[in-house]
């Protein structure tokens, strides 16, 4: 590659070389003109991956600025490395969740492994300790070995790197749709602790100040990542196996304890994770956002190879890099504290006062562009937005309910769907408990870790039913932000605030964007409602595979915070004798639902189950008050599957069962996913007192010490099993799809 | 009584060492950077588990050669309790402190999962608290935990009464479902599972606790005799 002659800026100009590295012909007469000359080979490569849809969010910008970004407790919204959010006794969280699709769809080890890798330093670059990881995925279904393969070396490589670093893998959610077969979705939560004083900003001030490069070796990994991951996935997209990164998390593990030292260090005045767009985001943005330049001499950056030009250096998206702005004079400090972690601390460059990034190599100037060109000043588009003929027609069908039979049969058949099934064939290959803090593992509504040194904790998942969305967008959008909300909640949590995964097809089909405007006005609707503002995320397009859309899929990252380590309550039952209750009644709801897609070949259709607002909060707050009077034993919200399926989850691994009885058309009770519904069990003692806090709670049956679950509807006995054959189909489901022949 | 928890690059569950001994055991504890060269000032050594330098190579290939295992080699030859778990267990395998080799977990793939380990020798400076035949539950978190040696050494292992605990069920194909074993001395103990993630009923068992008392207790015993 290095030897081969770089083309110069006329013609790039006249052979359109720009449109290979994502441009278009408006974009690089936007970027001629502000330089006011061509660019050359390595401009014309930093303004295509700033002008990405990955580093500049030009065609979500609008629909970006829809969320609600403020409240009480935020700290730090949209816009750093990640957003944070007070709680108290002067500690703070810090989360944010990033996607990383399309690594993910060519080298699924990799692609996960530095997707996870990526989110954790875009956590303690805030200068927080990472404490905590979540991860939502899609697959096609599991029934082809490309899909298998994907599904297993995803796992594995969230795994490996997780493991490694010491972060421990609490939670998450994976479904299976067909839509998702050429086009996984792999999106990774991180979750930080930090002290108020201890936050840090990627900034860039003092002109004369030193800017160090810190971490492993730039090489030719990675380059163009952000460009890649801003188109479509093709036949072609094998040829971009090098645009996937390799992770170490080994190096990452040093890194991150060099820079939690670090912070500490006053001679620190801005740190920044070269995540994707590597060397040329960090630096333009540092400098952008305080209004500063910088020049960087490229022959000091550490090179893994040899003949590196500026064009590779600055698009590299090698991993586990972090640069940083120090006190001028204060070089040697800093790196004897990297040293002592067998790390490389370079100085690279200085900060200026032009406001330009110069890139200087081997005694010339490579490139030379204002910071905000890069940064701040990419084009925005507003995409035509249209709404589908299909949402129309789904919109004029009239509700039907599912034929079912056999209740029982439907039952454990549904249990067996991947999307239900356990996934601990997943979850056991994550360390989900290393720093001790793990109080709810995996397999729960919401993850849980205990804050050392007080009596608080966290409640943390993520969620996303992006049947409803593609359906109905606004009214699936509400409903992800809801579950989300009342995950927490069934955790003994109020809600902080949320990250969002926004992944979605190409941005230039009309429907498409449609999709995404409907589903943020969903979302910012449930947020203001609920109280949880969106402190950052992610935005992933061009999700698509030969022309071909994944169902719209913004991922609801949510923390909350519980006040007391007792009121920690999980879903499942904890004693014979317990009352058992139901809040919310089934309509006749199955659009999207768990049920029709079982029953129909795997399509769905119809309409979204409905959702207030206004009952979704008054349910919630009523639940969360419940449990922080001592009222609820356990708690489960009622999602895919329906009520059946949320009420024998709730028996497995207890050696008990239930008894219950409830009125009302038999399909819809069992199976049908309306909204705003929840189980728990309650103690018989507190039934008054219980009734009184929930007072829309219908006692339906006990729990019994013998373990088998009962369901009668209108008097007539529709399930009577055993708790263990139960729990067989449901645990079985998975390793069995894995183990059977393609 | 004062312990070290040592720290190579990459070990990941140092702290949690540390917040058992301080919180729950209520004992000094110091963590200690792998290129110490004396440890003589600690009456106990913990290894704690994680990935020394990455578990390239091999596990605890490239940390048995730190400075840090000489200062390790001289605590277990003056008799000092030194446990390792986890990634501690590789590393004390490789240093040949303790016989044997970890294989990949048979299933290939890494198992993170609190299990059932039975406690096979309760005359040990780290068992003393058990009963001989009780079953506590202590988490595993590991790709490597299959434990083998040739025929001789688990002769050898059986007749001295090394192996102290055993998973009650198979879980990583380890021979004879070993879990933990001392050296003949008995003061070196290397185990898989994590009893240092079992010291809080909040998290799941308090099983491990009782490891930590047993060495303490110990301590404490040798300690009057000689004063």
């Amino acid at each position: 590659m290095s030897l081969m002659l770089e083309p110069n800026a006329q013609q790039i100009k006249d052979e359109k070389l720009y449109r290979t590295m994502g441009l278009t012909d408006e974009e690089f007469d936007k970027a001629t003109a502000i330089l006011g000359r061509l660019p050359n080979y390595a401009e014309t490569g930093l303004f295509s991956v700033m002008w990405s849809e990955h580093c500049s969010y030009k065609n979500s910008k609008p629909v970006l600025r829809k969320f609600p970004v403020e409240g009480e407790h935020v700290l730090q919204g949209p816009g750093e490395g990640a957003g944070i959010v007070d709680i108290g006794d002067g500690q703070a969280v810090v989360f944010k969740i990033e996607s990383h699709n399309h690594p993910s769809a060519i080298e699924p080890y990799q692609g996960a492994a530095t997707g996870v890798g990526g989110i954790i330093r875009d956590v303690f670059s805030m200068g927080a300790r990472p404490v905590a990881i979540l991860n939502s995925l899609r697959f096609g279904e599991l029934e082809t070995s490309r899909v298998k393969y994907l599904f297993e070396e995803v796992v594995a490589g969230i795994a490996g790197y997780g493991n490694c670093i010491g972060i421990p893998t609490v939670g998450g959610e994976i479904g299976f749709d067909p839509s998702y077969e050429g086009n996984p979705l792999v999106n990774a939560m991180c979750v930080g602790l930090i002290a108020h004083e201890d936050i840090q900003k990627g900034q860039a001030k003092g002109v004369g100040n030193t800017v160090m490069y810190v971490g492993a070796k730039t090489g030719r990994d990675g380059i163009h990542g952000a460009t890649f991951a801003s188109e479509e996935l093709s036949e072609n997209s094998e040829e971009k196996r090098p645009a996937v990164q390799v992770g170490d998390p080994f190096m990452e593990k040093l890194l991150l304890e060099a820079c939690l030292e670090l912070i500490h260090n006053d001679a620190l005045v801005g740190i920044q994770d070269m995540g994707a767009a590597g060397l040329t985001s960090s630096s333009a943005e540092m400098a952008s956002k305080s209004g500063s330049g910088m020049e960087l001499n490229l022959d000091m950056i550490p090179q893994r190879e040899t003949g590196m030009t500026p064009y590779e250096m600055m698009l590299s998206e090698s991993q586990e890099r972090m640069l940083i702005v120090v006190e001028k004079g204060r070089e040697k400090e800093i790196e004897d504290l990297f040293a002592k972690y067998d790390l490389e601390a370079a100085s690279v460059g200085v900060v200026t006062d032009d406001k330009m990034l110069r890139l200087l190599h081997k005694g010339e100037v490579a490139a030379e562009v204002p910071v905000d060109a890069l940064a701040e000043d990419a084009p925005v588009y507003y995409k035509p937005s249209a709404e589908p003929q299909y949402f129309r027609d789904f919109q004029a069908m009239e509700p039907t309910t599912p034929n079912v039979t056999d209740y029982q049969e439907t039952l454990v058949n549904l249990l067996k769907q991947p999307t239900i099934a356990s996934k601990e064939w997943v979850y056991d290959q994550y360390d989900y408990q290393v720093r001790t803090n793990t109080v709810v593992a995996p397999g729960s509504d919401a993850a849980v870790i205990r804050l050392r040194g007080t009596n608080k904790a966290l409640a943390m998942t993520t969620d996303c039913n992006s049947r409803y969305i593609y359906l109905d967008p606004k009214t699936g959008g509400k409903i992800a932000v809801a579950e989300a909300a009342r995950n927490i909640v069934c955790s003994g949590a109020r809600p902080l605030a949320i990250t969002d995964g926004l992944n979605y097809g190409s941005p230039e089909n009309p429907g498409v964007f449609w999709q995404l405007e409907e589903s943020a006005d969903g979302i910012s609707e449930a947020c203001l409602a609920l109280e949880s503002p969106v402190i950052g995320g992610n935005v992933s397009l061009y999700n698509e595979t030969n022309g071909t859309a994944i169902y719209p899929t913004p991922v609801i990252g949510m923390v909350g915070l519980i006040e007391h380590t007792d009121h920690i309550t999980t879903q499942s039952v904890k004693q014979a004798d317990d009352l058992v209750y139901v809040i919310g009644d089934a309509m006749n709801e199955f659009g999207g639902s768990e049920l029709q897609k079982m029953t129909n070949g795997g399509e769905i259709f119809g309409q979204a189950p409905a959702i207030d607002l206004t009952v979704e909060k008054t349910r919630q707050d009523a639940i969360l008050s419940a449990i922080t009077s001592g009222l609820i034993q356990s708690a489960h919200d009622i999602s895919e599957g329906g009520f059946a399926v949320a009420l024998v989850e709730k028996t497995f691994g207890t050696n008990l069962g239930v008894n219950v009885s409830l009125e009302g058309e038999t399909t819809a009770v069992l199976f049908a996913e309306t909204q705003s519904r929840f189980v728990v069990t309650v103690k018989a003692e507190n039934k008054e007192a219980f009734e009184a806090a929930v007072q829309d709670a219908k006692q339906i049956g006990q729990v019994t010490a013998q373990p088998v679950v009962s369901i009668r509807v209108n008097g007539e006995e529709v399930v009577q099993a055993s708790v263990k054959n139960l729990e067989d189909a449901w645990k079985g489901a998975i390793p069995c799809l894995l183990n059977s022949e393609a | 009584m004062k312990f070290a928890v040592i720290v190579f690059p990459g070990s990941n569950c140092d702290v949690d060492m540390y917040h058992a001994v301080k919180d729950e055991l209520g004992e000094q504890v110091d963590l200690v950077w792998h290129d110490a060269d004396n440890l003589d000032q600690y009456d106990g050594i913990l290894i704690p588990g994680g990935f020394s330098y990455g578990d390239y190579l091999r596990s605890g290939a490239i940390a048995h050669m730190s400075v840090v295992m000489n200062a390790i080699k001289k605590a277990a030859e003056a008799g000092k309790p030194v446990l390792g778990v986890c990634n501690g267990f590789q590393i004390l395998l490789e240093s040949g402190l303790l016989p044997g080799a970890m294989l990949r977990n048979k299933n290939l793939k890494f198992i993170c999962r609190t299990v059932e380990l039975t406690v096979e020798n309760n005359k040990t400076m780290f068992t003393s608290a058990y009963e001989k035949g009780d079953k506590i539950r202590v988490p595993i978190a590991h790709g490597e935990g299959n434990y083998y040696c040739d025929d001789e050494t688990l002769a050898k292992l059986q007749e001295n009464n090394q192996i102290v605990f055993t998973y009650a069920s198979d879980v990583n194909g380890s021979l004879s479902d070993i879990a933990g074993i001392t050296n003949e001395k008995g003061n070196v103990l290397g185990m898989m599972p994590h009893p240092e993630r079992a010291v809080d009923d909040l998290l799941g068992s308090a099983d491990g606790l009782k490891l930590f008392q047993s060495i303490v207790k110990h301590w404490r015993d040798s300690h009057v005799v000689n004063a």
